[in-house]
């Protein structure tokens, strides 16, 4: 019965939830809990000097940042058209 | 040796005052001089959960203005022998809160021996709150497994690590610790819920505790009598290992997993 398979292939609410919420808090964080106060415009200004060399879609692009051990770790994943990636990570981890 | 302890959430309505009720009662009950604080300003609450609303004379702000002198505004439980509590303004000034005038009742209930100030917060990020957590050595950030409660609690991480006192002269940060309320195993198994893993994740924040969703609560609010003085209730047992391990004892987490009942229990139990 089709509307069965419809109910057991629906993800469950909870890990829709967990995902979300994981989403929306790393973005929040950005510049205030756990980031320096000049993520978000260092945010915009990179993807400005990117847009300069490559057409970008700021759908494809995505900007994380995570500890590694004592380490603040700024990530920048952006999507080119060509479809490939390229993974931009500072020299240095930011001091914290 | 006295602690200021914060109850906070961002979100209303996820058991904020019902935890400080609870912990401040298990706490006294155990040996130790303790007054709650309701730190809202306009909405008085923690006196009607624990039952002494009919004894309001005076209230935090009439002692900060020097209205009132802090022991006669100063409200013992009749319960519990080392309860006090101190209850909320019901003026709408949003200013009549203040770090210099906070700071000195505060001041004055350590130097009255208090060992616990516990600081019920308001929902929200506005004077309440901030005057709440201002003054705090540790924090108990209250959330239910739901997404705005959760992502409110981040901020209010965020403004605990930020905008207190410890915070601004750069001293030892405030030891936060997570609550997990209105917790239902039973809903978590079927995938409907966040689990405690979950939250953890997210948040970042040792874990205190998990209360679960119970009929006790409402219960215990109509009577003016925090669940933890009848042990016989899940609450009341759960608050009860939460009052352990905040003293420093070890105790395991309970009521995290989803017990089975079986067809005997249901029918019978």
């Amino acid at each position: 019965m089709a509307f069965l398979d419809y109910f057991r292939r629906q993800p469950k609410s909870a890990s829709l939830a967990k995902d979300r919420l994981s989403v929306i808090v790393a973005r929040e964080r950005v510049g205030t809990r756990s980031g320096p106060n000049y993520l978000p415009q260092l945010q915009q200004e990179l993807l400005a000097v990117l847009a300069k060399y490559e057409r970008i879609d700021l759908q494809q692009v995505s900007v994380n940042l995570d500890r590694s051990g004592d380490c603040d770790v700024l990530e920048l994943n952006v999507y080119l058209p060509a479809a490939e990636s390229v993974r931009i990570s500072p020299a240095k981890p930011l001091d914290n | 040796m006295s602690k200021v302890v914060v109850v906070t959430s961002g979100k209303g309505g996820v058991g904020k005052t019902t935890t400080t009720a609870n912990i401040a009662a298990g706490i006294a009950q155990r040996g130790h001089k303790t007054v709650a604080i309701d730190f809202d300003v306009g909405l008085r609450n923690l006196d009607l959960v624990l039952g002494c609303e009919r004894r309001v004379v005076y209230d935090f702000v009439n002692v900060i203005k020097g209205e009132a002198k802090l022991n006669v505004a100063l409200i013992r439980d009749k319960r519990v022998e080392n309860l006090h509590v101190l209850p909320a303004s019901q003026t709408r000034d949003k200013d009549a809160l203040e770090p210099e005038g906070v700071g000195k009742v505060i001041e004055e209930l350590k130097s009255m021996g208090f060992e616990y100030i516990i600081c019920d917060s308001p929902a929200g990020i506005e004077k309440g709150a901030q005057m709440a957590m201002y003054f705090a050595d540790e924090a108990i950030v209250v959330a239910n497994p739901e997404v705005s409660s959760v992502r409110d609690s981040d901020r209010m991480l965020g403004l605990l690590a930020a905008k207190t006192s410890r915070a601004e002269v750069g001293g030892t940060p405030i030891k936060s610790q997570l609550l997990l309320t209105r917790y239902s195993p039973a809903m978590v198994k079927k995938g409907e819920m966040l689990s405690v893993g979950d939250v953890l994740d997210i948040l970042g924040i040792p874990l205190l505790g998990v209360i679960p969703e119970s009929k006790a609560v409402l219960q215990s609010s109509n009577k003016g009598a925090p669940a933890i003085l009848d042990e016989s209730t899940d609450v009341a047992q759960a608050y009860l290992d939460v009052v352990y391990r905040f003293l420093g004892e070890d105790r395991e987490h309970r009521f995290v997993e989803d017990t089975k009942r079986g067809i005997f229990r249901r029918l019978f139990g």
